[in-house]
């Protein structure tokens, strides 16, 4: 007690951060964390993506040419875990440890301590699962969902990737902690639940996600690690166990981490889109009911992913129907959005056109997840291309959409330079254009039957594969034009204003730019409420 | 910040890192529940042979099946290992019949069924049947030959017994396509 007392005091001396590595690997404040993840994610983003070329180059053609198919395997593997648990997942941390407090006008994270060691646990996880491919066997080639019974027989790199799974899920679940007492505990005066910000909305919603679904992940991994090791048959049928237990408790933990993933890049859109229309956002309380609803259901429909697994007829028909329920909340803000736009004023900086891309682009995915909901369909089209499709529209053009309306967003307050907005908007019109050329021609691979997973197709898909391929080496490149605005906006530039954007409203656009080290150690009165 | 406000924030971090836990354990809970389901659902009786079963049978009647055996001037013995059986309609049956050449060279002959009565026979469906080819036994020989057959479950209610002959001619050293053919000419 004495002992916490002491970290707690800390946080309120005002001293000057010790200099140098020191100063971040130390750190318990919310914006250099926050900063620190968001690099984090976008180092990880690069990683990711350059396993996802070597992917689409050895898709180029037909035959095997670049890689074997182990290496494919493991590169499938990797590119996953890698882009949902080491950049994705971490952007939007890293979004909500720099806004959440500044939004609701709180100095700091609730635990700033824990705070930096969720961090810091997330780069050992990932050397973990990068480690695993020089170890001799390889990487866990089993793709993300590590499947037995293969998942069972694959050699050390599995295990690496299991402990890294598990300090992934640790990092989560702490962040999600954090996010939960700060938002639950922090709020400025005058600040009640229903006036916050949305994306503090979308991001409490998540966190209690995270703590109900990562632990989930953590047994099932654990599962496999007994399994492998120490004699138990949880999913080894020579034993009594049954390798299809395996995806059942995988997938009850797969579903909620897609709208773990959805439901920030929600948030952000939520924050965007009204600051580029002039507009309050439309709908607030129906925005809040919806992402409620999303996260109830999306506890209720995972056996959507296993329609071929054998469940009865009366199984696939109930999570069929309970799949498609999922759409109404998501359509209720999709039309939101819609009508948050309509008849405002709007202008097109590049956060809006990320947002506005989202909205399309997100939209689309949705629908043909519309289409694999339904059984009979998804038989046919299950462990094809169209997945494929389908997963990319949500997650790239999704969640990586909204992480660059964002970031574009509030680079002005981090930074304190305005973003060079020319080319902002080259990257954005490079990045959609590539990603649809990458992935579009995908749902055309997949409905003619080219199965997932595979190094090698048959003649027939090799001008979409190109196609596919190409617009992916364009995509990744492109990605590096992001690095470069940022890196020039932390140089110097236009001077921001405090207020940044003339639409933006909240808190976080009432402190000076850059955001000074220290914010809002008087809690401020909220005075908003124009929902 | 003040003290209380601190003490909340203890309070809720460790509920949901309990939360956690729980969930965690959840997982395990899984698999117990996982196998009740299976079990609920009827989908886990890999370990069990499959019941073989004729949904068509209808258990709700019995008919009594007579089998008389004839011959037609053939120097034969004919006749059914069982004089009558009872049998459900829509079940497999399967019966056996006995002939015995009584001469000191081989014969030919061919069995022709008849029914009573004899609207029945659209309901007899005969699966395999000794009648559907020529049989020639060697001099002294014994054959033991079957009838599989199932009496359709639309057999009218009111037929209680049906009557299944035999008569077996002699096909005199020409088979039955050249004397069909040799008709047709």
């Amino acid at each position: 007690m004495a002992h916490d007392h002491a970290i707690g005091h800390d946080d309120h001396e005002h001293h000057a951060p010790p200099s140098g590595i020191m100063r971040w690997i130390t750190t318990t404040n919310h914006k250099d964390i926050g900063s620190m993840y968001l690099w984090f994610s976008f180092i990880m983003f690069l990683v990711g993506g350059a396993m996802a070329l070597v992917i689409r180059a050895e898709l180029f053609q037909p035959g095997l040419q670049v890689v074997s198919p182990d290496f494919f395997n493991q590169m499938i593997t990797l590119h996953a875990l890698i882009m949902v648990f080491g950049a994705i997942m971490p952007a939007f941390v890293g979004f909500s440890n720099w806004m959440i407090p500044l939004q609701i006008g709180a100095s700091d994270m609730a635990f700033a301590r824990m705070n930096n060691w969720s961090f810091w646990i997330l780069p050992v996880a990932s050397g973990l699962l990068v480690l695993s491919m020089f170890v001799p066997g390889g990487a866990a080639g089993t793709g993300w969902t590590l499947y037995p019974p293969l998942s069972i027989q694959m050699g050390m790199g599995m295990d690496l990737a299991i402990f890294g799974i598990h300090l992934l899920g640790m990092s989560s679940i702490m962040g999600a902690i954090n996010i939960i007492t700060t938002i639950l505990n922090m709020r400025a005066p005058g600040m009640t639940l229903m006036k916050m910000p949305m994306f503090c909305w979308t991001w409490l919603i998540t966190a209690f996600l995270l703590i109900a679904s990562m632990p989930v992940l953590a047994g099932a991994v654990t599962m496999l690690l007994t399994d492998r090791h120490f004699g138990t048959t949880f999913f080894n049928a020579a034993g009594g166990g049954d390798p299809v237990l395996f995806q059942h408790i995988f997938w009850f933990f797969g579903h909620p981490e897609v709208y773990i993933i959805a439901l920030p890049a929600f948030g952000v859109i939520s924050q965007v889109i009204p600051a580029f229309s002039r507009k309050p956002l439309f709908g607030y309380a129906s925005m809040v009911y919806a992402i409620a609803a999303i996260a109830v259901i999306s506890f209720f429909v995972w056996a959507h992913h296993m329609y071929i697994t054998g469940i009865p007829l009366t199984g696939q028909l109930y999570f069929m129907y309970a799949t498609m329920v999922i759409a109404i909340p998501t359509g209720v803000k999709v039309f939101n959005w819609v009508a948050t736009m309509w008849k405002g004023s709007l202008s097109f900086e590049t956060p809006m056109l990320f947002s506005l891309g989202f909205l399309f682009l997100f939209t689309l995915g949705g629908f043909s997840g519309l289409v694999l909901s339904i059984t009979a369909v998804d038989i046919l089209l299950q462990e094809t291309y169209y997945v494929i499709a389908h997963f990319h529209y949500v997650m790239v053009a999704g969640a990586v959409f909204s992480a660059y309306a964002g970031a574009y967003y509030w680079l002005p307050k981090w930074t304190g330079y305005m973003y060079d907005e020319f080319l902002g908007k080259v990257h954005f019109w490079l990045t959609l254009i590539f990603f649809n050329m990458t992935f579009f021609v995908q749902h055309f691979l997949g409905l003619a039957g080219m199965p997932r997973r595979v190094p090698d197709y048959a003649l027939q898909f090799t001008e979409f594969n190109m196609i596919s391929t190409i617009g992916a080496f364009g995509l990744g490149i492109s990605q590096l034009l992001f690095l470069y605005i940022v890196l020039k906006a932390r140089k110097g530039g236009v001077k921001a204003t405090t207020q940044v954007w003339d639409g933006a409203e909240g808190l976080e656009w009432t402190v000076p730019s850059p955001a000074p080290y220290h914010t809002f150690e008087t809690p401020p009165v909220f005075e908003g409420g124009k929902h | 910040m003040s003290e209380t406000n601190k003490s909340n924030k203890r309070t809720l971090g460790v509920l949901l890192g309990t939360l956690a836990l729980v969930m965690f354990g959840f997982g395990y809970l899984l698999v117990p529940l996982y196998d009740i389901m299976c079990d609920w659902s009827g989908q886990n009786r890999v370990g069990e042979a499959a019941e073989v079963k004729n949904t068509q049978v209808d258990k709700t009647r019995l008919v009594t099946i007579e089998f008389d055996t004839n011959i037609n001037r053939l120097p034969w013995q004919f006749k059914a290992k069982q004089g009558s059986i009872q049998v459900h309609p829509g079940e497999l049956q399967h019966v056996v019949f006995e002939v015995r050449n009584t001469e000191s060279h081989a014969v030919s002959g061919q069995a022709i069924p008849s029914y009573g009565p004899a609207y029945t026979a659209q309901f007899f469906q005969k699966l395999d049947c000794f009648c559907f080819t020529q049989q020639t036994l060697s001099a002294g020989e014994v054959r033991e030959m079957p009838v599989v057959f199932v009496i359709d479950p639309a057999l009218p209610a009111d037929v209680k017994t049906i009557t299944l002959s035999y008569t077996f001619f002699e096909v005199d050293g020409k088979s039955a396509p050249a004397a069909v053919k040799a008709v047709g000419a």
